[in-house]
């Protein structure tokens, strides 16, 4: 493992988990079963990683073997798993394609409540990112576009207003909490 | 108040989380929506996201529910709705490992496959060769070819990305889908792109001469996506890697062009497989370490760690290439993210120089409790090399060990600090001490028990000690003994013998629960010399053994007195002799035993040997020392003759003794030729007398007799046979006390003294004493015997104090005694001697004054 040449392989993302601000999974996809074979290693792990993680917002922690990058914001927290000797900036690439295409999804929206009304959305777009642990999509654009259909459902007028209105309250919360 | 509104925001958020407390069995009610006749597609949307959700938790269905829920599911197929559509996607994905009769859906599938909504194409692809075989798969290879070569970035991504997962189970198939990969590769779509490259190279990687074309026509071509480039790199980096001088392989310089690249991927990539080049020289190293040097300073914690965590790895290998970063990984080693921070601690630790280790260890101990268990190790595997590099520094070092090794943390973690302990402790002795101590106090209490063995394993020396201490507790304090009697049976199973031995022993004597037994042989320590007792034993085992070994006719160890000698022995090479009473007795009674003379006399053990006492005054023209040596019946004189008058030859020199009354002479050993300035030894054999009182005290006179004759000085040859009688009066030889005790330690005076019940008591003035730690002195060097619980040492100023002495008398026999000494004009001395055989107490009480 030291000072070796990486392997010239697709299978690169270990596993993607978004977590809310207790530390519970919302969702998850773990694409090695080496070192995830259960749910139970799954959950240790995610315990683990989110004590390790969620006070300081450093954006990359080396954790049990795995490079782990994330991203957190108001009580959702994202996080990409790679092997440890694997290039991190790869890793950052999906971060980024996960967190933007939830972002897009939840239209800047991003919070626990929001991504739950669009759970289902969310799930597709993880999916399109990857597939098996290989990375199927890294440009949120592209992944929205193949996801985000909901859009046709609702008229374009009531789209926006009901925008406008969630906007305004959340402005309003996050005014006065601070 | 407060409760209030914890319940309402709970009302809440359990009227808007519609994934809270999900129950199986409700949502799979639920999913009979599914068999409606007109689907309501939002409402089997949120049936089959729950599902989904239930089942990313980590609920397990059962084969029956999942496939009746598969089964329903299928029918979702009716509705044009895309999003539930996709969702009918994953759910087919998901429940494919569970459900049976999965194949069902092939058909469906493939029309999404080959269909005009383009929207599912690809997401078809990928959920169709989740349920099919290899025997279906020849079925759906025409549409998969199609499929990698379609316009719509999106199917033939999905297409690439399942031929690479289909390559493990069928290999042979994909391999014919080359050309169709190869074809891809020339996509605009970077995922397409990178896909295609990845699918093409591990058709090829056993070729090496495909991959070698491969990568020349593609290193040139210019990939749009940097993950392409990334992955060509990997590629290349392995070709390089298995030339002899990879400088000179064609593929370097593109892995050097790609520094230059304007993505960070792709230059990271390219340093990183640079630097991990087998043979790699330090020239070729610097372009790469110049360009993580600049990630060093980025903005990017992850760019940042990338190339810290790569700069550690290269400063195992070749730390001088590192050092240009120094100034670079300072300014990390405060980085708010700990990762970071430590990674650039330890890669200056390992570069750096003996000076600056104080300083990063304290940086490092600030946070190291807040970083992973990961990086205590690379910490910890730093500071191995630095002891290893530093022996000097090891003090510094073990001490930030013993601290990492008290907190939390897992056993890989705990392992590795115990495996650098023990290396240094194996690499340098000086450290031995404080690391084993380390060791120890982890193992007290070490939850990791394979981590624990290890450790005892490398203790069993002092596991054996661990046992004898233990069971001096048990015998000092009996409310332990219960439960040191379990902790020793346990020891008894212990993998070393010594361990087991003593705890065997240990925990026979303690179950007797006999006070006399546990205080000769656990509080009380064997004090007979080793060596004697070996011998001893050795010549018993020779012997016809019916008679029990008598442990007693073993010469005991006497107690070396504490401090410097207060007089000055005649020379100095022989007072180390007396400084080493257990090789000297041994070797005396070895010496007697070669004496014929002395052999014939059944002399037994030797109990003690006194000082030697000069007989003549020093510069006269004969030199006699003797030397007592104290058996149990007997005494033997030896006598140290010198000739210092170069014309004379003595002959036939004998000491002639003036026994008092009681002591009678039973052999002697004459020397029968004395020349010049050549010391001999002659022996008197006398036996005390039956009366211990009598034997207590007494003066012999003696005399030197000899026959003389004059000599040439030169060749010490006599000038005649003729001789003439003479004598010489030597002065004369004191038998005190003193000769009869032996001084031994009794670690416990407490216990022994209560076991002896007799006791003799008398009171003295001592007028001789002026000062109670002058009669502790006299009292003392009167009886012979030593001072226990360091009662020899009195405090300054006290007008009162207690001696406690112990001793064996001649013949084995116990004797302790307590002196109670208090200030009055002289010094007053109540003296309480206890001893099996009270006539022995009887003599030393009275033999003060």
């Amino acid at each position: 493992m030291d000072g070796s040449l990486l392997e010239p392989t697709l299978y690169i993302l270990k596993g993607m988990v978004i977590m809310d601000n207790d530390g519970n999974r919302i969702l998850a996809k773990y694409f090695d079963t080496v070192n995830f074979p259960t749910i139970k290693e799954q959950k240790a792990f995610e315990k683990n990683l989110f004590t390790k993680t969620h006070r300081a917002n450093s954006e990359v922690i080396m954790l049990d073997g795995l490079t782990c990058v994330y991203k957190s914001n108001v009580d959702l927290f994202f996080y990409v798993m790679g092997s440890c000797n694997d290039n991190e900036l790869l890793l950052m690439a999906v971060l980024h394609c996960l967190y933007d295409s939830v972002s897009q999804i939840l239209r800047k929206n991003v919070e626990k409540k929001a991504l739950l009304e669009n759970m289902d959305v969310v799930m597709l777009a993880m999916d399109e990112i990857s597939d098996g642990g290989i990375i199927l999509e890294a440009d949120p654009n592209a992944v929205c576009q193949r996801v985000a259909l909901r859009a046709d459902d609702i008229p374009i007028g009531e789209q926006t207003v009901a925008q406008v209105l969630q906007t305004a309250k959340e402005q309003l919360k996050w005014s006065l909490l601070k | 108040m407060i409760a209030f509104k914890r319940e309402k925001k709970e009302e809440e958020e359990a009227s808007s989380n519609p994934y809270q407390n999900l129950e199986k069995t409700t949502v799979l009610q639920e999913a009979r929506a599914f068999n409606d006749n007109v689907i309501n597609h939002r409402k089997c949307t949120l049936i089959l996201s729950k599902i989904l959700y239930l089942l990313n938790q980590g609920e397990s269905f059962g084969t029956t529910e999942a496939t009746e829920t598969f089964f329903a599911m299928t029918r979702l197929f009716q509705s044009k709705d895309p999003v539930l559509r996709r969702m009918v996607y994953l759910g087919i994905k998901e429940l494919s490992h569970i459900a049976e009769d999965v194949i069902i859906v092939t058909s469906s599938l493939t029309k999404d496959m080959t269909g005009k909504e383009d929207h599912y194409r690809g997401a078809a692809i990928r959920a169709l060769c989740t349920i099919t075989d290899s025997s279906m798969l020849q079925a759906l290879e025409r549409y998969l070819k199609q499929a990698i070569v379609d316009k719509l970035p999106s199917v033939s991504s999905a297409a690439l990305v399942r031929a690479y997962h289909l390559t493990s189970t069928n290999g042979e198939l994909v391999k014919r889908w080359v050309s169709e990969a190869q074809e891809a590769i020339n996509s605009d779509n970077v995922m397409v792109q990178y896909h295609a490259l990845g699918v093409l190279y591990h058709i090829r990687k056993a070729d090496r001469l495909a991959v070698t074309k491969l990568v020349g026509k593609l290193a040139k071509s210019h990939l749009k996506s940097p993950f392409a480039v990334a992955l060509l790199i990997r590629i290349a980096a392995k070709l390089v890697d298995e030339e002899d001088n990879p400088v000179e392989s064609p593929f370097f310089d593109f892995l050097e062009a790609c520094l230059r690249h304007k993505s960070e991927l792709v230059i990271f990539e390219a340093a990183h497989a640079i630097i991990n080049l087998k043979k790699i020289t330090p020239r070729e190293l610097n372009p790469a370490i110049s360009v993580l040097q600049l990630f060093c300073s980025s903005s990017k914690p992850a760019l940042k760690f990338a190339a810290v965590r790569t700069l550690n790895k290269v400063a195992i290998t070749h730390p001088a290439s590192v050092t240009n970063c120094n100034v670079d990984l300072e300014n990390l080693i405060t980085d708010p993210n700990r990762s970071i921070a430590t990674l650039a601690i330890t890669t200056l630790l390992k570069t750096g120089a003996e000076s600056s280790i104080d300083r990063l260890m304290k940086q490092i101990a600030s946070f190291v409790s807040e970083i992973s268990d990961e990086f205590k190790v690379v910490v910890v595997q730093a500071i191995k090399s630095l002891c290893l590099k530093f022996p000097r520094k090891h003090s510094t070092l073990m001490q930030f060990l013993s601290a990492l090794l008290r907190d939390e943390g897992g056993l890989d973690y705990k392992a590795a600090i115990a495996d650098t302990i023990i290396t240094i402790i194996e690499e340098n002795p000086e450290a031995k001490e404080t690391g084993l101590s380390h060791l120890c106090e982890f193992i007290e209490d070490c939850e990791h028990t394979s981590l624990a063995v290890r450790i005892l394993h490398l203790l069993a020396p002092v596991r054996a000690a661990a046992v004898s201490a233990l069971a001096q507790f048990a015998a000092f304090c009996p409310n332990l003994l219960s439960n040191i009697l379990v902790l020793l049976m346990r020891c008894q199973m212990d993998s070393d013998d010594e361990v087991r031995d003593r705890a065997t022993l240990y925990y026979q004597l303690l179950s007797t629960d006999n006070k006399t037994l546990t205080n000769q042989y656990i509080l009380n320590t064997l004090q007979s010399s080793v060596v004697a007792l070996e011998k001893a034993l050795g010549s018993y085992i020779q012997s016809s053994t019916d008679q029990p070994f008598d442990i007693k006719a073993v010469p005991l160890v006497q107690a070396v007195p504490e401090g410097p000698k207060a007089a000055p022995t005649f020379d100095a090479p022989k007072k180390q002799e007396i400084n080493k009473p257990v090789v000297n007795e041994a070797s005396f009674t070895d010496e007697l035993t070669k004496i014929p003379e002395l052999a014939r006399i059944p002399l037994g053990g030797l109990f003690k040997s006194c000082e030697k006492q000069q007989l003549t005054e020093a510069e006269t023209e004969y030199v006699v020392t003797v030397k007592k040596h104290v058996f149990n019946r007997f005494f033997v004189l030896q006598f140290g003759v010198q000739n210092t008058l170069a014309d004379q030859l003595l002959e036939k020199v004998h000491i002639q003794l003036e026994l008092p009354d009681g002591f009678n002479q039973v052999a002697e050993v004459r020397i029968p030729k004395l020349p010049y300035n050549q010391p001999a030894t002659a022996y008197a054999v006398v036996t005390w007398p039956d009366d211990i009182e009598v034997a207590s005290s007494g003066t012999i006179g003696a005399a030197l007799k000899f026959v003389v004759k004059d000599c040439d000085p030169d060749t010490g040859l006599p000038d005649s046979d003729e001789g003439y009688d003479d004598e010489y009066v030597l002065e004369d030889i004191d038998i005190s006390l003193c000769d009869h005790l032996l001084g031994v330690s009794r670690p416990n005076f407490a216990a022994s003294w209560d076991e002896l019940k007799e006791e003799r008591e008398e009171t003295y003035a001592l007028s001789s004493a002026s000062s109670i730690p002058e009669a502790v002195k006299n009292i003392t060097s009167f009886l012979g015997i030593q001072p226990c619980d360091r009662t020899d040492r009195v405090p300054e100023g006290k007008s009162s104090h207690v001696l406690l002495l112990a001793g064996v008398f001649r013949g084995g026999v116990e004797v302790l005694a307590k002196a109670k000494l208090v200030l009055s004009d002289g010094v007053n001395l109540q003296l309480t001697v206890r001893s099996p055989i009270d006539s022995i107490a009887e003599l030393i009480t009275s033999a003060i004054g």
